[in-house]
């Protein structure tokens, strides 16, 4: 093609010439002529080829495109039935633990439910079941199932409605109440191995309710909330006599306000009340002669909670570093009747007397979590609570006064391969347990498999 | 009494709100907010729940963000399952009804976009997969195009008060689009086949358009943190088959791009990804100037 273009121009230029006998000179200024002819072709020649070679590009880019575009357009994506099936995802959380045995209740405070015996060694602890999906374009339900061996317990079961508005949602069934900061968070959500010592001193683990909630959201700027539950009040500080009626058992009331502080911080402050009546709820005690008495408690149980939040993130972006500050306060009285009952036949204090029992305990607790490099978190956690005043009435005579505040550090430091699994290591240096402190190490895994749903705040 | 009469009148016209914009709009991700004001210009009162410097994938759905879903007339996010970590907690918790998904007040982009890489198999050994295929879409100003015309449907639907202007705002929108895309185009021609290591697949769609050939991954698997390990092994491929250049998003960590591009003497290449990623990506026609000339700058 060149060599052709070479030619073109030499003969050109022998053409243009006069047909005569050229001087020298002439032959070199014809040269000169020539070559710079030539270069400016070659230049031009140049220039077209590299147009021509972009327009051939983009011409090849409008093709790929048209033809990808067909492609993408031709596959719509796969559908089957089973795209109905709920979300379901299990959730193994097992450990091994380092700790002191036997029972060891919270020193000073009425025992909340099963969870005062620790278990030590390995540990499946418990399995989650979860299950959710749209019912319709109104409700939504979600299913929490814990599995253990020989119980199923069912942590949630409940529906929420989609399409109130004006703020308003509502959920009906077994769910954990809106009340503080870490109630609805599952064990599997918790930034420590263990539950903090307020939440096991007021509800064991966490409040559930059998029952109706409304929420209320605010339209304003600033994130407001209210919140108002009504429940059977089966469960701790409510018992199974108390929630044996018509109407309610136990309420509850929440309201929650939050916001963000430029780009990289952001909070959510709240307060809630919680009022449960319990009939006959039963709780053994250790006595003066450090028997077992078997104790039934009727009356009213009122606890008032706060909570602070507080997140923080570079830019606001919390993959690489971040941080989370957390610190709920709990006010609760409980005044009514206790009778106390010699369990163990012999060599038990009680008299088998009701007389008064009047409580005034508060409690909580501050952590940190930090996040100083992706997959890796540590934090620090500090349990408080205050043994306040208990007026057992007659019934003190066979009770040892305890003047005692429980107290517990933990520290531990969690690896996270990825969002759907963490290994935790956990220390403790636990003084819930009047004359008996405690270290203890927890080695914990958490592994979520299938689809794996938000969590809140 | 007049005096009074006077007084409340003021009174009722100070407390009226100012001509107020018709919808309130809450995007997602900055693109679309992008986006929705060049379709909405003063109709629209636009705010973006992500910045260019957050990981959409990583976002919480936290007291502010409820907050501003609660009012919102308009939601509009990526979809293909991007969202799925928080958006659906967005919306159950916010007690809005209109912008639930199936009602007109939520738009979801990449219905209207071509999406590839859509998975055949789906595992989690696999890293985190989008099921749906890529929900990076909007680095395709092909898929900005078709996503406009959707979003001005709605915008329409929704204001039918205003549905002409929707409309011919889109119009002027498409023709300045078009001409843009035909100069991004005909600049980014000669980066056709530059070979390329980009931290994840968010970058796909521009790697797709301007065709691109990405030879790694700074991310093991998609969603994963990259490891020393990784990193060294994808060294060892540039050595066999070099790249001109480590690209990231303005959101993800540098320390992976600097430590392969400074062994492999490439450069390393920060994109803005999105609106407000860099000083230049102004707007949606700025995010792509600037990311061309990047690109361009980076191989020359
Ligand atoms: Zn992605």
């Amino acid at each position: 093609m060149f060599h052709r273009l070479l030619l073109a121009a030499g003969l050109a230029i022998v053409l243009a010439s006069p047909a005569r006998a050229a001087s020298p000179d002439e032959i070199s200024a014809l040269r000169a002529e020539f070559d710079r002819k030539f270069q400016s072709l070659q230049a031009d020649y140049e220039a077209r080829l590299k147009v021509l070679e972009s327009r051939v590009q983009t011409a090849e880019i409008k093709a790929d495109n048209a033809q990808q575009d067909a492609a993408a357009n031709a596959s719509p994506p796969p559908v089957s039935s089973n795209a109905f099936n709920p979300d379901i995802s299990l959730i193994l959380q097992g450990a091994y633990i380092d700790r002191a045995g036997g029972e060891r209740p919270i020193t000073g405070f009425m025992p909340a439910g099963e969870h005062a015996h620790g278990e030590r060694g390995f540990t499946l602890d418990h399995t989650e079941v979860v299950a959710s999906a749209n019912v319709d374009p109104y409700s939504r339900a979600f299913v929490n199932l814990a599995l253990a061996d020989e119980e199923v317990e069912v942590e949630e079961a409940w529906f929420q409605s989609l399409r109130l508005g004006h703020g308003l949602t509502v959920k009906g069934g077994r769910f954990r109440s809106g009340i503080g900061y870490q109630n609805e968070k599952h064990p599997h959500a918790w930034d420590f191995a263990d539950n903090n010592l307020m939440y096991s001193a007021l509800f064991g683990e966490a409040l559930k309710q059998d029952g109706v909630q409304v929420r209320w959201l605010a339209p304003t700027e600033l994130f407001l909330e209210l919140g108002a539950e009504v429940a059977k009040g089966q469960f701790f500080p409510g018992s199974d006599g108390g929630a044996d009626k018509n109407g309610a058992g136990a309420w509850a009331a929440f309201a929650h306000v939050g916001g963000d502080v430029g780009i990289a911080h952001s909070w959510r402050a709240g307060v809630s009340y919680l009022r449960a009546s319990p009939r006959e709820r039963e709780a053994f005690l250790d006595d003066i002669n450090d028997f077992e008495a078997l104790t039934a408690f009727s009356g009213r149980s009122s606890a008032w909670l706060a909570d602070f939040v507080w997140k923080w993130a570079p830019d606001g972006n919390p993959r690489q570093r971040n941080f989370i500050f957390a610190a709920e306060y709990f006010d609760r009285d409980e005044d009514g009747d206790l009778l106390c009952q010699d369990d163990s036949a012999a060599g038990g204090a009680c008299l088998g007397l009701t007389d008064r029992y009047d409580s005034a305990q508060s409690g909580g607790y501050v952590q940190a979590i930090y996040q100083f490099m992706p997959r890796w978190r540590t934090g620090l956690r500090y349990d408080r609570l205050d043994g306040g005043s208990v007026d057992l009435g007659a019934n003190g005579a066979f009770f040892d006064s305890a003047d005692f505040d429980p107290s517990r550090w933990s520290l531990m430091t969690d690896y996270s391969p990825s969002e759907f699994s963490r290994f935790r290591l956990q220390f403790a240096r636990d003084k819930s347990f009047q004359d008996d402190p405690d270290n203890q190490v927890i080695l914990q895994y958490i592994m979520s498999i299938g689809a794996h749903g938000a969590h809140k705040f | 009494m007049k005096h009074l009469i006077a007084m409340s009148l003021i009174l009722l016209g100070l407390a009226a709100p100012a001509a107020r914009a018709a919808l309130n709009v809450l995007s997602c991700e900055p693109e679309w907010a992008a986006l929705a004001q060049e379709l909405g210009g003063d109709l629209v009162e636009v705010s973006s729940a992500t910045t260019a410097l957050q990981d959409p994938h990583h976002i919480e759905a936290r007291p502010s963000l409820l907050a501003r879903a609660r009012r919102a007339d308009l939601l509009i996010c990526t979809g293909a399952e991007l969202e799925t970590g928080w958006l659906p907690l967005l919306q159950r918790e916010a007690g809005n009804a209109r912008i639930q998904p199936g009602q007109p007040g939520y738009f979801e982009a990449a219905r209207f976009a071509r999406i590839i890489e859509r998975p055949t198999a789906l595992n989690r050994a696999q890293g985190d997969v989008h099921a749906a295929g890529n929900p990076h879409l909007h680095l395709d100003p092909r898929n900005i195009a078709r996503v406009a015309d959707g979003m001005a449907k709605r915008l329409a639907d929704l204001d039918p008060a205003n549905g002409a202007r929707y409309a011919q705002r889109n119009a002027d929108f498409q023709g300045h689009w078009a001409a843009a895309m035909a100069r991004w185009e005909q600049q980014g021609a000669r980066l056709r086949g530059a070979p390329v290591v980009v931290h994840h697949r968010n970058l796909s769609y521009l790697v797709d358009w301007l065709g691109l050939a990405v030879i790694g991954e700074l991310e093991p698997k998609p969603g994963m943190e990259p490891t020393a390990g990784h990193l060294a092994e994808l060294l060892e491929t540039l050595k066999a088959t070099p790249a001109r250049m480590v690209l990231r998003a303005a959101y993800e960590s540098p320390k992976a791009s600097a430590w392969l591009a400074s062994r492999a003497n490439i450069p390393a290449m920060e994109l803005p990804y999105t609106v407000g990623g860099s000083p230049g990506a102004k707007d949606l026609l700025g995010l792509f100037d600037d990311t061309l000339n990047r690109l361009l700058q980076a191989a020359p």
